[in-house]
Order: C-alpha cells, then structure tokens, then sequence
C-alpha cells in the first residue's frame, strides 16, 4: 500500500464518515423539530370536571374553557330561561308569623327599594270582627296561570321554566295593565327615581335581581332568583327569625326551612297542615302555599284594622 | 245609495244656492285666529307640563300602587267613548235611511276623528316610559288586549278618516272657483285633495259603493273598538270589574257622550258659522229626541251594573258598593248617574227644551257627567283590591289628581279642539253635494 493510496483511502473515509454523521445528525434534527412541534400541537389531556346547567357532570379539556364576560346579554339569556329542572315553590307557615318583618328589610337591601316599596310585605289579616287577626307574608304569588303575564303587551313580564315570575325592567313600557291584573296587589311602580338611582347607575342589568332599578318601570318579587342560582336560599326566607317559611324544589318534593334549616317533604307538610293557596278560586293557580294560621294568640289589631285599613310604620 | 246614479242635481239652482252658504263660513277669519292662539297658548302650557311629567316621573300625578290608574285611562276611555258617534249617526242612521241625519254626517265624522286620533296619545301620556312605544310594536303580544286595542283603535280612525274624507271629495271640486274670499295656500289644497274629481257618472259610482262598504265595515269595528276598551278593565281579576255586562254598558255609554259632543259641535257651528238654514230647528229636535233614546239604553245597562252586584253585595264587591252608593264616591257617583242618564232623558222630553241652546246647556252637563262616569269605573275598583292596603303612606290610600295630570288631560282636549276647529273651519262642514242631492229629489218626489 502505497502512501498515496493511503491518502486517498482517508479522504474517502473522511467524506464517508462526515457525509453519514451530518445526515444523521440532519435527520435527528428534523425528527426532533418535528417532534416538537406535534407535541406542540397535540392537545392538552387534561381535563376538568364541570357540572353542567342542567345537572350533568361533564369532562372538558383545561385548554377549551373560555371565560366568559357577564355581560346584559348574557345576563338576559340566563334569567329569561330560568334554572332547568326545577320547579320552586314556596310554604308559608301562617302560625309562625309574628310580624318581625326581617323577610321585607332583607328583601328592599337586597333589591334597592325604600322602606314603602314592597317586594314582600305582611298584612293583618282578619277573616271576621269576632275572631283573632294574623299576620300574613305576601310575596308575589308566582302563579302558573299568570293573569300579569297574560296582558302585558310587551313581554317584559314572563314565566320562567323554573316557576318565577320575572319582569324586565329594559322592555317594560310602564302602562301598568300587570298592576291592574294582579288580584294579590304584588306588583309596584317606580313613580319616581329608585332611592339607588346614582350608586346603580352603569352597572349591567341583571334581571334576576332587578338591579339598577329605573324609573317608570314595573319591579316585583322575583324569588331571589339570583340566589336560587347559586343555591341559596332567598333573601328573605334566609332572614327569617320565626321558621315562617320553607322554600324548595317541587321535583324533588322537599322543603327547607330558612331559619332551621331542616329539610322536610313537601307533600307531608302540605297534607298534615292543610297547606292552601291564597284566593285559588280566581283561577291563577299560584305556585306559594300557604299552612294555616292555628294557635293564633296575638293581640287584636285593633278597630281600624276591621275595614281594611291600618297605617303602619313608614 | 247605490242604486243607479242619478247625477242631475249637479246642474240644478240648488246646488249653486247651497255651495254659496256652506262654503261663505270657510277661510280664516279673526275670530278663528284668535280662538286657535288661545288654543295654541293652552297647548304649549301643557306640554310644558307634560315635560315636567317626563323629567320626574308618574310621581307629579296622584297615582300610587293601588290606584295606578287614574284620569288619563279614564280620559282615555272617554276619548274612544266620544268617537263612536260618527258610527252611530253617519253609518247606522245611514244605512236605516234616516236621511234628515245627513247635514250632521260630517260633523258626526270630524268628532270621530278627532277623539279616536287622540286616543292614543293619552295612552303615551300615561305611559311611565313613552319614549318605548316603539316597543309594542317591536315586540307586540297578541293575547294583550292592549294589542287588540291598538288595532281596532287605528283601524277606527283610518275608517272614520276615510268616512270623512270620500264624501268630502266632490265637495273640493264644487268648491272651485267659489273659494274667493280664501288664502291661496287653502285654494291649493283643496286643488290637491279634490283628487281631480271630474263629476262623471261613473266617478260616482265608485264613491257610492266605496262609502258604502266602509259605512257597513265600520259598525263592526266600532263595537270592536269599546268592547274591547271594556275588557281593559273586566278581563282583570278585580271584583268591581268582574262583570259581563262590560262591553254593552260601555257601547251604550259611549252613545251618550258622543251625541252630546255633536251637539255642542253643532251649537257652535250654527251659530259662529251662521248655518242656520242647514242646522234646522227640526234637525236638532231630532238629534234631542236621539240623545234621550241612546241615554235610555244606557240607564238599563246602568241598573244591571249596580242593581245585581248591590242587591247580593257579595264579600269583595261589598266595599266598593257601599263607597259609591252612600261612601265617599257617592257625590261624583249619583251626580253621573243623574247628569249624565236621568237629567237628558227627563228635559228632553219637553219639546221647549230640544232647542238649541237648552240643548247645548243639557249636552255640557252630559259630557262632564260621562267624563266623571268614567273615572268611577276606573279608580274604585283599583282603590279596592282584595288584600288589606297596609304600612303604606296615608296618601297612597285616596287617589286625588294633582295639577300637573289635569293639565296634561286639558292638553288632550285643546289637541281635540284643534282638530275639531280647523276641520269645522277651513273646509265645507255640511256636505255640500249631498244636501243638494237630497233637495233635488225632494222636489222632484213633490212634482210627480
């Protein structure tokens, strides 16, 4: 073997070797790079577990979920469909009522309403001259035959899937047939600016809540249905110092007491107690039961109270 | 009507003699010009308090939570009440073939017009949110009455305006030429609205057939329009207003105001506008004798409205009852009762009294008394809900009208006069042609 010979051998080697470890190191490089981007693009197996509007527990990849913006839209949307699955319902227990009216002082914070305007309020009621008066907590009666509902030329005030009765105060035109039509005197006016008028100003409307308030417009009872969509019980069945009222889901036939908080059968309560509607006879079928008023021990409201009329505390 | 056209009186000497008479009141006159400033100076006070109104809200009224219905719907109410005379005289007179109605048709059809046009505007008023009455129809339901009460109140006034305007026609052709003593500017209208109305047999032909469809369409239509203003109120729960005998009692009620309302229009027109000769004695003897006939109907609709409910006094109706007949309504009550039913019916009996002037004293009295006729209807019934009002403000308790809502509803009114004054003035307000139709067959039935 010559010298030369061995030169060339070398070169040759060289170039052999050189050309097989940059093609590898090529292909590596391309498969790595590739690599990195499928894994790049491959989506995120994570998953979460989200409980969905109508009861369902469903998996969702972490990289889909969106935030979304609670916005009037959205808020609309929300409170026009109402909670699926639910049919809410309401007991009043006339025997425990004692007129601490904690239920209506909860219930005008919470809605921005002055000490006069009523989502709630407790009349002294008095069937005969001869027997004791009671007192009687009177929401909206929420009823499943709406005679509010039916006249309003507009459709802001409509029944929801749940069972509430709501009124949106962005379409509502102020001619006042519901207040008209209502035989329970539930509905109100805002004849003037709401007393939150300046703080609510810009804030977006949630219909659930009735927030901000406007003038000219309808407001009622809504069920606290802002409440009702984080699992709380209303306003004023929370503020209850009497264990007056039980509030639950018909579909589940049971209800809780807002001051105990024990859970009972609806339809046990109902049966045992004799539970009734207020003036069912008109035909509205109204969704609130009230338990009659028994062991009525309070003192005579005295005799402006017998022709209907008592001026309370303003 | 529409049995062959005879167009013959348009060459008679009548027809001359009365296109004079009827079209020398027309024009603008001093009197005229002072009457609509008046007006104009009344109106704008009243917007000014209807911007007061809007600024602060339905609070500047004397409605609250239980009455929340006062004297606009009650106003309301009277409005469309008022208007269903052009249906009554115009259209059922008509078609009977009471022919002596015919002078006050168009009269008949201007204060239809003018009420029914009004109507609606009171409903904005008493609005808590005017500026959304694009709303009703945007996102209108139909099984609201207040969607049935629109379309029947609109197709009303488009009824009554065409009843007015058709026969009116031919009156702006005749008046060419005859218009002298007028602005050029009203010359020119008359030109444009005459429709280049020619007088052929044949153009007459197809007024006569078109008038008389609307005549027959309207009547259902007007029934239409105060039945349902009726069930605003007897299609609620509320135990003042549970009644079936709603709709007629308000058909028939309406009768009542409407013709008086004529015959206030007519007073003044026969005597501002020196019609004498066509506003005969005889006529309103007739329109008198009319009033005591529609009042009559109405007190029987009266005496099932409050004798049935006061003979049972049921629970809920009981209160109401007893705060008409002998409560703290029963001044304004039984002053409707008697000025509106019993005092028309009772004067007018006596031919002394079917004279102009009694009669226009009678129809004031009648007027007022249907105006606050409805305010009993309405404002009772809503101060008596089933449930005790309690821990509210004392005032909330009686409805009282504050200044602020008595001069929007006068506002209303002088809207009502405006229309009625420039219809009555500036255009011929007997019908000309007919009234000259009528006498050339007169004296052609007397010749024979």
């Amino acid at each position: 073997m010559n010298k030369k010979d061995d030169m060339i051998g070398t070169r040759r080697d060289f170039f052999k070797k050189f050309s097989l470890i940059g093609g590898g190191i090529a292909a590596g490089g391309a498969a790595l790079y590739s690599g990195y981007n499928y894994e790049q693009s491959k989506p995120d197996h994570n998953y979460v577990k989200v409980l969905t509007a109508d009861n369902k527990l469903v998996e969702v990849p972490k990289d889909s979920i969106r935030e979304v913006k609670v916005d009037v839209t959205m808020l609309q949307k929300r409170g026009r469909e109402g909670l699926k699955g639910h049919r809410w319902t309401w007991v009043i227990d006339l025997s425990r009522c004692k007129n601490a009216r904690k239920c209506v002082e909860a219930c005008q914070s919470a809605h921005h309403l002055r000490p006069y305007e009523y989502h709630i309020t407790t009349l002294i009621m008095q069937q005969r001259v001869d027997t004791p008066a009671y007192f009687m907590p009177k929401p909206c009666q929420h009823c499943d035959n709406p005679p509010c509902v039916e006249v309003c030329p507009v459709n802001a005030t409509f029944k929801r899937q749940d069972g509430v009765v709501l009124i949106d105060n962005e379409r509502c035109i102020g001619c006042r047939f519901c207040m008209a039509a209502c035989p329970y005197s539930a509905r109100i006016f805002h004849w003037e600016d709401p007393v939150k008028e300046e703080e609510d100003r810009g804030k977006p409307y949630n219909v659930e809540l009735n927030i901000p308030q406007r003038k000219g417009t309808i407001t009622k009872c809504l069920m606290s249905s802002d409440r009702l969509r984080e699992g709380k019980l209303p306003y004023c069945v929370s503020a209850c110092p009497n264990s007056v009222y039980y509030f639950g889901d018909e579909n589940e036939d049971c209800v809780t007491n807002g001051t105990t908080k024990e859970t009972v059968r609806l339809s046990e309560l109902l049966k045992v107690n004799g539970g009734y509607h207020l003036m069912e006879e008109l035909g509205t079928k109204p969704r609130i039961y009230y338990l009659p008023p028994k062991n009525r021990n309070y003192d005579f409201p005295g005799p402006e109270a017998e022709n209907g009329y008592k001026e309370g505390k303003t | 009507m529409d049995k062959g056209v005879d167009t013959k009186f348009l060459e008679s000497r009548q027809l001359d003699t009365i296109a004079t008479d009827i079209l020398k009141p027309v024009g603008i006159s001093k009197g005229f010009m002072i009457w609509m400033g008046f007006l104009s100076v009344l109106l704008l006070a009243c917007i000014y308090t209807f911007i007061v109104q809007c600024e602060k809200g339905l609070i500047v009224t004397g409605m609250r939570d239980y009455v929340s219905w006062g004297m606009y719907i009650s106003t309301f109410v009277f409005f469309v009440a008022s208007s269903l005379v052009g249906m009554l005289i115009t259209s059922v007179l008509g078609l009977i073939g009471y022919n002596w109605a015919k002078p006050i048709g168009r009269i008949a059809e201007i204060v239809a017009v003018g009420f029914a046009a009004i109507a609606g505007v009171i409903i904005v008023v008493d609005m808590g949110r005017p500026e959304r009455l694009p709303f009703v129809f945007m996102y209108g339901r139909i099984q609201s009455p207040i969607f049935w009460d629109i379309t029947v109140v609109t197709t009303y006034l488009v009824l009554s305006l065409l009843l007015y305007f058709l026969p009116l026609i031919p009156d702006l052709a005749i008046a060419k030429g005859r218009m002298g003593h007028t602005p050029r500017w009203l010359q020119r209208t008359y030109q444009t609205l005459s429709l280049n109305w020619k007088h052929t047999p044949e153009q007459y032909k197809i007024l006569f057939r078109s008038i008389r469809i609307f005549l027959i369409l309207i009547i259902p239509n007007a029934l239409a329009i105060h039945t349902v203003t009726s069930w605003l109120f007897a299609l609620n729960p509320r135990a003042g207003w549970d009644s079936t005998n709603f709709g007629p009692y308000f058909v028939s009620g309406a009768f009542v105001c409407g013709v008086a309302a004529v015959i206030v229009v007519m007073y003044f027109v026969r005597n501002s506008l020196k019609l004498e000769k066509y506003l005969t004695l005889d006529l309103f003897d007739k329109v008198g004798k009319l009033l005591v006939l529609v009042a009559i109907i109405y007190l029987y609709f009266n005496l099932n409205e409050f004798l049935v409910p006061g003979y049972k006094m049921a629970k809920f109706s009981a209160p109401e009852i007893n705060e008409l007949f002998t409560g703290k309504y029963a001044l304004i009550f039984w002053f409707a009762e008697f000025g509106g039913i019993i005092l028309p019916i009772v004067l007018l009996l006596f031919r002394q009294m079917r004279k102009p002037l009694p009669m226009l004293l009678i129809s004031i009295v009648v007027l007022f008394a249907s105006w606050v006729k409805r305010l009993i209807i309405v404002v009772p019934t809503l101060a008596n809900p089933y449930l005790p009002k309690e821990f509210v403000p004392h005032t909330w308790m009686v409805y009282k009208p504050t200044f602020i809502e008595t001069a929007n509803t006068i506002g209303c009114f002088v809207i009502i006069a405006m229309i009625i004054s420039v219809l009555v003035k500036l255009f011929p307000v007997i019908p000309i042609w007919e009234m000259a139709e009528e006498k050339t067959k007169t004296e052609e039935d007397t010749r024979h």
